[in-house]
């Protein structure tokens, strides 16, 4: 007895935004290729409901020296490379990256407190080392961001770097950086979906093209908050493809820092035995905490361990292959 | 999906004779509406009426029971396509797989360590939802010694995977009382996995690869009489396991389409090629419409993480896990230990507590009521300011239990210093580590060494 199934398909009135990380040096860079994440006009991966043109961009985060907290696990995979941040960026493109994310560090490595001229020097060493697009984020305190990302905007003039961070209560400096340099910013806000819109419209307000605005919502990891991150996501998703302009921008997630805090994938000893094989346990935090925020519309994924990035382009492989 | 008041109205005999009480019929049909009313209160209402009636008031995905004497697990009445509309209910049921082939002493002892894994996770205590014992052999000697073992070493529900009818019955023999699911009848075999299912008032799972012959099989078998069903959509990957389960959900939820209206089971390591990564895999029916899962095999290094990203997803939005706000002791702490506050969401309130605990320091932590908040979202929210921690402060009587006056702060407000200083005159604001797992660290440095 045939029975016709009719499938229920969304109209969807809007799309995600699309935005072009890195500039070939036809475009005024001296990237060997750009990357273009956003576009969606479906939610995540339903090809049947409408066009998903580029896929989630996944990025390695590198550090402009070696980090002092990190968990053994990444400097165990990392090894030597995490010595000179021009080799690690040429170990993160090995290790298969779309894109590099950049975090610099409050101190240098002799204990001095970072400096434009040390930033300035990385991120050129940084852009030499590797073609590969490139983000840098200050370490999220408002002053020394500034101060340090703005030398490093017009160092870099004309890469169309993502740079940031551009949080509500500084994103002034930064986003005129980018606009007198010709690159993009990240606008971050706390896990809420109107936070996210209003920092958008102010960044936008200032004369900021919306095609070189990405948002990171911020999400928590898998035991510490996804929920939250993840059904914000999926609200402002939602939102975008209603039509509201000002949710538009493709995510950047970062699913690397938020679980290598985290004791679960950081730590291997003190821990109850029910957690299971540190190595195996860690990695699937990371890789979990991703695949999960992949599914809830993120565009570009931040990650710390090589192989969180092997199992998550993978997944993005699978999603994007619907031909069947 | 539930009719409007209108649309009961209609079926209603619409004589306003006022004998269910309500002074029209359509007054009746509101409360209907509202689930307000029974419709047994109405004398008049025809048979046809009510058939309609209790067909649209039953819930769009069935509610489905797997387990009898031992455990039990719910699978369906799922309402909703995101959880953020109201919540997801029913948490897929993480099954360990077996094999018949194993030999029953190997699967007796393999499944007592599973049985009796048990994590925690803010207090809760999280394990294995039950066994899927499979069949491989293809003989039901094997088959049913197989379930005899798994049943000797767990009460936990089974589900049993058989292709073959006889093969099944000897299986379901050796599982009576248990109520497994019966996994799983399709074109081939379903009259008599239906017939099995009947006799042993047992779930049945449904198997096709499409939608269209799924839903056929379905009406099929819910003519021959088994109701309790979960289909088997035989989803190989990620893509098309998005595509088929979100399809189901979508016409079970949003066009009452009766035929997919049920739970459905994945068995996340059954593709076609080895490129599909069975945790990933699994961790997306989890978000995205399974109601039971199988994994290959038991590691608690896969299933931790899943366990909990499960019970993440599935927390009710509107109703965040908190803990109770107040002072409390860690490790036994006397007047000279230390004060540190945070919110009274439960995951932050036990990420503090395991590292304070765990440092060996005794403490003691004030728990403010930030609406069940984090500290980063109650803060944003205006939940979590000096105010609030002053009042806690004083409702807890926090200045008679130390002999000191310093209060430590998360680092990620150490913008509320200056206010917490005014809101509370006479004690030092120490700003403490923005992540819990740098705790034991600060505690040592800050106040071990400079405070003494
Ligand atoms: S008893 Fe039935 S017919 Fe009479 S008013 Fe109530 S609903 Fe209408």
């Amino acid at each position: 007895m045939p029975i016709t199934v009719e499938i229920p398909k969304e109209k969807w009135a809007g799309s995600v935004r699309v935005v072009t990380l890195g500039a070939t040096r036809a475009e005024g860079g001296t990237r060997a290729k750009t990357i273009t994440v956003g576009g969606d006009a479906t939610l995540p991966f339903l090809h049947f409901d409408g066009a998903i043109p580029n896929r989630p961009a996944l990025a390695i985060e590198i550090k402009d020296r070696k980090p002092d907290d990190w968990s053994p696990l990444l400097y165990e995979t990392w090894g030597e490379a995490m010595q000179d941040p021009a080799d690690w960026a040429r170990a993160a493109e090995a290790a298969g990256a779309d894109l590099l994310v950049l975090t610099l560090s409050l101190t240098q490595a002799n204990g001095k407190p970072n400096a434009p001229d040390n930033a300035r020097a990385v991120v050129r060493q940084v852009l030499q080392a590797t073609g590969l697009p490139l983000a840098v984020f200050g370490p999220g305190q408002a002053e020394k961001d500034n101060e340090l990302i703005v030398p490093v905007a017009e160092e870099a003039k004309g890469e169309r770097l993502l740079i940031g961070v551009c949080e509500d209560k500084n994103y002034r400096t930064i986003v005129a950086a980018a606009m007198a340099n010709d690159h993009l910013v990240s606008s971050k806000t706390p896990m809420d979906v109107n936070l996210a819109k209003q920092l958008v419209i102010l960044i936008h307000d200032m004369g900021m093209p919306m095609e070189r605005i990405i948002m990171d919502p911020t999400t928590g990891s898998l035991a510490y908050g996804i929920e939250y991150g993840y059904s914000v996501m999926e609200r402002l998703r939602l939102a975008a493809l209603q039509g509201d302009s000002m949710t538009q921008q493709p995510m950047l997630v970062t699913p690397g820092e938020e679980t290598w805090k985290a004791k679960e994938s950081k730590v291997g000893e003190g821990v109850p035995e029910s957690w299971g094989d540190w190595k195996r346990r860690a990695v699937n935090w990371e890789t979990l905490t991703a695949s999960s925020l992949i599914h809830a519309g993120a565009g570009v994924v931040v990650l710390r361990h090589p192989e969180s990035l092997k199992r998550a382009q993978r997944m993005v492989d699978g999603l994007m292959r619907h031909t069947e | 999906m539930a009719l409007s008041g209108l649309q009961i109205y209609k079926l209603l005999p619409q004589t306003n004779c006022k004998e269910c009480g309500y002074p029209t019929c359509l007054a009746f049909a509101m409360k209907l509406a509202a689930k307000q009313a029974d419709l047994a209160a109405c004398p008049y209402v025809t048979e046809a009426a009510k058939l309609q009636l209790e067909a649209a008031s039953a819930p769009p995905i069935r509610l489905v029971t797997v387990g009898g004497d031992g455990a039990r697990l719910e699978a369906g009445n799922e309402t909703v396509m995101f959880r953020h509309e109201k919540t997801f209910y029913h948490r897929p049921g993480l099954f360990i797989h077996m094999r018949d082939a194993d030999g029953a002493e190997a699967i007796k002892a393999a499944v007592a360590v599973a049985d009796g894994y048990i994590v925690d996770y803010v207090g809760i205590k999280l394990g294995v939802d039950g066994f899927a014992v499979e069949a491989a052999s293809g003989d039901g000697v094997t088959f049913a010694a197989a379930v005899a073992a798994t049943r000797a070493a767990s009460q936990k529900p089974l589900i049993l995977v058989a292709p073959d009818p006889a093969v099944m019955a000897q299986g379901v023999e050796a599982a009576s009382g248990a109520r497994p699911l019966l996994c799983a009848a399709d074109e081939s075999n379903w009259q008599k996995m239906v017939e099995i299912a009947k006799a042993a008032n047992a779930p049945l799972a449904v198997r096709a690869d499409t939608l269209e012959k799924l839903a056929a099989l379905v009406e099929e078998i819910k003519k021959a009489g088994v109701e309790d069903l979960v289909l088997d959509p035989s989803v190989q990957g990620y893509a098309d396991s998005l595509t088929s389960l979100t399809q189901i959900r979508r016409l079970a939820i949003k066009k009452n389409f009766r035929a997919l209206g049920y739970p459905v089971v994945t068995f996340p390591r059954r593709t076609a090629n080895g490129e599909v990564d069975e945790t990933v895999l699994a961790a997306e029916h989890i978000a995205k419409y399974a109601g039971f899962i199988v994994l290959e095999s038991f590691d608690p290094a896969t299933l931790y993480p899943l366990l909990v990203l499960r019970q993440n997803l599935y927390t009710d939005p509107q109703k965040p896990i908190q803990v109770q706000p107040g002072l409390y002791e860690i490790n036994a702490p006397d007047g000279h230990a230390p004060l540190m506050v945070t919110t009274n969401f439960s995951i932050t309130y036990f990420a503090v507590n395991n590292e304070v605990e765990g440092s060996g320091w005794p403490a003691w932590l004030l728990v403010a009521d930030a609406e069940g908040m984090s500290v980063l979202t109650a803060w944003a929210a205006g939940k979590f300011d000096a105010e609030r921690i002053a009042k806690a402060v004083r409702s807890t009587d926090a200045e008679s239990k130390v002999n000191h006056r310093r209060i430590i702060l998360p680092g990620q407000v150490a913008v509320l210093s200056g206010e917490l200083e005014e809101s509370l005159p006479g004690w030092e604001i120490m700003v403490g580590p923005k992540e819990a797992v740098d705790i034991p660290g600060y505690l040592k440095v800050m106040w071990g060494e400079k405070v003494g």
